[in-house]
């Protein structure tokens, strides 16, 4: 089987399940949907050649994110068949938004702005880039070395932030 | 007809396009983060492309800074969901008009 055709496979789950995360009306559905969309997405890492994206993407993704937003659905207990359908201004002017947007796309393509980098006819001399761990090890720790440590203290500030956010105060009025 | 740039970045428009409408349209602050986190899906997978096409290594290795903020985001904004919830009983958008009058 070629790649175009795992191409065009993965990149049609992915656009279907994203669109399922939309429509549906089970928010737990919406999830799962998200999830195939998100292993989908993977796929696609590996057919670019970034392998170690691809594991991330469904460890961190799929394993970490799609689990919080389970929990927190059945926490909260509130799925079940709970979306309205859609107002007629929304549809009509949602409908607008998406005519502007394939007007935008159409030019953009069409105008020959995205042209194929040169490099293709090569592409089998060439170590795939993103194949390899060392790569990333390299970037990260000498060009990025800055970028790194902010995220590093990006995680520490989510993480105390979070455990504010889930204290409970005693004594705040409510907003209602 | 091979595959080239031009139908992965089709495929990360469309993704794009699909959380943004989902974003106006949902009403549950549940789906509208889902929605939120597939636009950023869109934009690595535009950025891997690019990266592949282009032979660097800069694209993939934003896109693990970009996984990083993303799972720092989901923590912080299902932790002000939750909090929310707490509070008014209701994670629907039209509900929570607090800043509404």
């Amino acid at each position: 089987m070629s790649p175009d055709i795992l191409f065009y496979f993965f990149a049609a789950l992915t656009a279907g399940s994203a669109l399922a995360v939309v429509l549906n009306k089970n928010t737990i559905a919406s999830a799962l949907c998200l999830l195939v969309s998100l292993v989908g997405v993977a796929a696609i890492f590996v057919l670019l050649d970034a392998f170690l994206l691809a594991a991330l993407m469904v460890f961190v993704y799929a394993g970490a994110v799609v689990a919080l937003f389970l929990f927190i659905v059945m926490l909260l207990d509130t799925y079940g068949g709970d979306r309205k359908p859609f107002k007629k201004a929304t549809i009509v002017s949602s409908g607008f938004a998406l005519a502007l947007l394939v007007l935008g796309l159409v030019t953009f393509a069409d105008r020959g702005a995205l042209e194929t980098p040169a490099a293709e006819a090569s592409a089998t001399a060439v170590v795939p880039v993103g194949a390899s761990l060392r790569a990333y090890g390299e970037q990260l720790f000498t060009t990025y070395l800055l970028p790194v440590q902010i995220v590093g203290f990006l995680l520490l500030i989510a993480m105390l932030g979070v455990i504010v956010l889930s204290k409970k105060f005693e004594g705040l009025e409510d907003v209602k | 007809m091979t595959v080239g740039l031009n139908e992965y970045l089709y495929l990360s428009a469309i993704l794009f396009a699909i959380g943004f409408f989902g974003v106006l349209l949902r009403k549950n602050t549940l789906i509208i983060y889902m929605c939120l986190e597939l636009m950023l899906v869109a934009s690595t997978v535009a950025l891997v492309a690019f990266s592949h096409f282009n032979r660097t290594m800069d694209g993939n290795v934003f896109v693990f800074f970009i996984l990083t903020v993303a799972a720092a985001e989901v923590a912080v904004g299902l932790a002000i969901i939750v909090a929310l919830f707490r509070r008014r009983q209701t994670i629907m958008v039209e509900e929570l008009n607090a800043l509404k009058n």
